[in-house]
């Protein structure tokens, strides 16, 4: 599922110091559960991201681990605490062992 | 807010097999208003374009049809997951494909500014090619004539992503095709293929749009079959999924042969349906079940 | 115990029930939550599950947890083949210990939200949905 993974985060461009952003993200992939079946009734194995985590400047906002009931193309939402000018970073771990990451820079208003 | 005519009480009483007891369904509010990222305001109910003198008073875009949770997925691009697929395709908007070593942006620039518009008025007329032609046409024509690429999968991936990046740089304007002039046989066919009554059930297009909207067969909530919203994200399939793709499920679920997508009725159709919506806004990549 | 006639459909209202996937479902969501608690008391206050009532589709329902104080949150599906959905940790620049996802589920049941307070007690909340079946094709 290396190919034509492609995260989408929502963090403001700005913030105040010590204020609450709502984050949300997105990311394309199939989240292939290891249930279904292909035309010839073979089970199609499983291939999901297991984990997804969301820093700020190093320090932990949410540790989420996934399972196959998660939807294709897993959406997250919720609300982090900006000490300081800085950086989010999100990283998804893919069951493959790849990992799929971006950041967003928030500025002090 | 309908005239229960009698077409009207026949057209139901023709799916009684398949429209259960539906009491316990409110129908929709047709009054909800779509905004999208607070600035984008979507038309989802018109009156009627005149062409279709009088078959309906009122147009309703899809997404009044559909429940709570999906019609506010659709008012925010980070929660909609269409959008990851129009980033996907702005991607390869930029990326030199083909023997002519072009991307779309080497005749195109910015997509922001030379597409803005263009999924209005598609499916359209072209004097070049002396025929009408669709938004997939036009982009598959860019790929062999001009970047010397492979054609996409009509229903593919990559074509309804590029396709979501186009129809993008309209959202938000009236849908207006034309229907007369040198496309006005093409759409004369798109219609006659609408009232058309096919397969082992015996249900045209309009038996299940124009007669009974609003109403449930078994749990789905009927919209009027608008196309305005495509590509559409569906809940059921979790990926973008093209116009003709979505006619060939309709035609199949009336146990039909269908055509195939790109094929000349499903082009005919999706001009005739794309008229249907003329007033609405364009509303894509949406959200539906 | 004597085979009689009463005691034989016993046995067989017993050996239905294990065989009648919904059951074995719950039960594995009952062990999960023990296995989360380590079968400490579980409270009902402080947690709130929001989830449609009815699923556009049971493909993707949106569903969103909130626990003031909560160090962890277990999201289970009690009804799906396997009950576990996710298990969301929250840091300490978490606002609020809260979370939104999409989810998948398998039909109409119970989705089930277990947080663990900072205190090392527990919180439990459920809801149903209803999960329907299209009229065009699923």
């Amino acid at each position: 599922m290396a190919s034509g993974v492609k995260p989408r985060v929502k963090v403001p461009k700005t913030a105040a110091a010590g204020s609450s952003i709502t984050i949300k993200t997105l990311i394309s992939h199939k989240m292939e559960s290891g249930r279904r079946k292909d035309k010839e009734g073979n089970v199609i194995p499983r291939s999901i991201i297991n984990r997804f985590t969301c820093d700020f400047n190093g320090q932990n906002v949410i540790d989420v681990a996934m399972e196959p009931a998660i939807s294709t193309n897993p959406f997250f939402q919720f609300d982090a605490t900006v000490p300081e000018a800085g950086e989010f970073k999100f990283t998804w771990y893919d069951d493959d062992g790849d990992v799929y990451e971006a950041t967003k820079s928030v500025a002090i208003a | 807010m309908k005239n229960t005519s009698l077409k009207r009480i026949l057209g139901t009483m023709g799916f009684a097999a398949l429209m259960g007891a539906n009491a316990a369904f409110a129908g929709a509010d047709l009054d909800k208003e779509l905004i999208i990222n607070g600035e984008t305001k979507i038309v989802t109910r018109t009156a009627a374009p005149t062409h279709m003198d009088g078959a309906l008073d009122e147009i309703f875009s899809g997404w009044i049809f559909r429940k709570d949770e999906t019609q506010a997925a659709q008012m925010d691009d980070f929660d909609n997951p269409g959008m990851i697929f129009v980033d996907i395709a702005q991607d390869t908007w930029n990326t030199v494909e083909g023997s002519e070593g072009k991307s779309c942006a080497s005749c195109h620039d910015a997509v922001e500014n030379s597409m803005a518009g263009v999924k209005a008025t598609y499916p359209k007329w072209r004097e070049e090619a002396g025929a009408v032609r669709s938004i997939d046409m036009e982009i598959n024509n860019c790929r062999t004539e001009r970047m010397g690429a492979k054609p996409w999968k009509l229903t593919g991936g990559k074509m309804t992503a590029m396709n979501a990046l186009v129809t993008l740089q309209s959202r938000g304007m009236p849908v207006n095709v034309s229907i007369d002039g040198p496309a006005q046989s093409m759409w004369e066919r798109g219609k006659e293929m609408y009232y058309s009554k096919t397969g082992q059930l015996e249900m045209s297009c309009a038996n299940c749009h124009e007669d009974n909207y609003d109403l449930h067969i078994r749990a789905d909530h009927l919209s009027q079959g608008q196309i305005n919203g495509f590509p559409v994200y569906r809940l059921k399939n979790a990926k973008l999924n093209s116009v003709h793709a979505r006619f060939k499920g309709c035609v199949r679920d009336t146990r039909a042969q269908t055509y195939k997508p790109g094929s000349e009725a499903f082009l005919a159709l999706e001009l005739y349906v794309t008229s249907r919506g003329n007033g609405l806004s364009v509303e894509g990549p949406s959200i539906r079940n | 115990m004597e085979l009689t006639r009463r005691n034989a459909l016993v046995v067989g209202a017993g050996a239905f029930a294990a065989t009648f996937l919904p059951f074995q479902a719950y039960a594995a969501a009952d062990e999960a939550i023990a296995a989360f608690t380590g079968g400490a008391d579980v409270g009902t206050d402080g947690i709130t599950l929001i989830s449609p009532e009815i699923a556009e589709n049971g493909n993707t329902v949106p569903v969103s947890v909130d626990a003031p104080g909560a160090v962890s949150i277990l999201l289970l599906a009690a009804g799906n083949p396997e009950p576990g959905v996710a298990l969301a940790n929250f840091g300490p620049l978490a606002t609020k210990q809260s979370v939104g996802m999409r989810i998948r589920l398998a039909g109409t049941q119970d989705v089930i939200a277990i947080a663990k307070m900072a205190d090392g007690s527990f919180v439990k909340t459920s809801n149903a949905i209803k999960v329907t079946i299209g009229g065009c094709g699923g």
